[in-house]
């Protein structure tokens, strides 16, 4: 079983996660991201970070990834304010396996 | 809907009549099946927007504050602070069923060992903050991690489903009931053929 777990992301906004026992990934361009992905779901790995800026940009690989179970690759925010992709993601899940996305549009007619 | 291309015979339609059965069964099978993923997934993407909400603004504020923390000194210095941490975080995995897909089930399992690797000599307060606000904000990260592949498998499996479903319902079944229907109607005709041969067949020898 698969028990680590990485952040890929640029060196400057990831940095922090190493202080706390995270393997730490430096990628700041869409290409190195996808190759370190590609490389990390290879290997043991349970849980692989991703910045959501680099997440926007290698939308194939991601959803390559989404078919396995190990390992969970997940869009976050690196610093500033959360750039809604992540949300993103859940809202597409929610359309592909309901057809409408009735999670998002409830919570607009509060 | 096109008739399969059959025989019309009495077996063939005994075996067609078997297999309608089986699909009438298998389609009200799969569409409760649909049903109950569909209600688990909703509970599922339910939880998985709230943690994304909670997690999402925790971890945005940690990282600003080690931004802060980091420009506050010399980059270098924070970077060398924090290049050997004394903690390593690995994650105790395992799999979980749920309707029949492999999902993964994860708990986190850190080696204990200092949060702060470094001497407080040289670095902020802001640092010690913000690592802290990341080490609480990054078991929630691994239930994030999981509640969200689970619900992507899940909305695959809902999906593959529905095809399966609408394959039996809208192909499958209309074909076969059509199929019986003319292969009874054969048997039929052929049926009313023969009886009339007979009838024939008598008229010309009682003459």
């Amino acid at each position: 079983m698969p028990d680590r777990i990485a952040v890929i992301g640029d060196k400057d906004s990831v940095l922090a996660f190493k202080a706390v026992g995270v393997e730490v990934f430096d990628a700041s361009t869409a290409e190195q991201a996808q190759t370190l992905l590609k490389r990390l779901i290879a290997e043991r790995y349970a849980v692989v970070f991703l910045a959501e800026s680099l997440a926007e940009q290698i939308p194939e690989t991601l959803a390559k990834a989404k078919l396995q179970t190990y390992p969970a690759v997940v869009p976050i925010p690196t610093g500033g304010k959360p750039s809604g992709f992540g949300m993103q993601g859940i809202k597409s899940d929610v359309e592909k396996a309901i057809g409408v996305d009735i999670i998002f549009n409830k919570e607009g007619k509060k | 809907m096109a008739v399969m291309n059959v025989n019309p015979t009495r077996m063939e339609m005994k075996r067609l009549q078997a297999r309608l059965r089986t699909a009438t069964r298998g389609h009200k099978l799969l569409k409760d099946k649909t049903d109950e993923m569909i209600r688990r997934f909703i509970e599922l993407a339910e939880e998985n927007k709230r943690l994304r909400e909670q997690t999402e603004q925790e971890l945005c504020d940690a990282l600003n504050v080690f931004a802060e923390a980091r420009s506050d000194t010399d980059a270098r210095v924070t970077d060398e602070a924090i290049l050997m941490p004394s903690r390593h975080i690995s994650l105790v995995c395992g799999k979980r069923r749920v309707m029949g897909i492999d999902v993964p089930s994860m708990e986190v399992s850190d080696s204990g060992g200092e949060l702060y690797p470094y001497g407080f000599l040289t670095v902020t307060d802001k640092l010690d903050d913000s690592l802290r606000g990341l080490n609480n904000v990054l078991v929630k990260l691994v239930r994030l991690a999981e509640t969200e592949k689970t619900c992507n498998m899940l909305a695959e499996e809902i999906e593959k489903n529905k095809r399966r479903v609408n394959a039996l319902e809208n192909i499958m079944i209309p074909q076969l009931t059509e199929t019986i229907r003319y292969i009874k109607m054969k048997l039929d005709e052929s049926e009313r053929a023969a009886t009339v041969r007979l009838m024939k067949v008598k008229d010309i020898i009682n003459k």
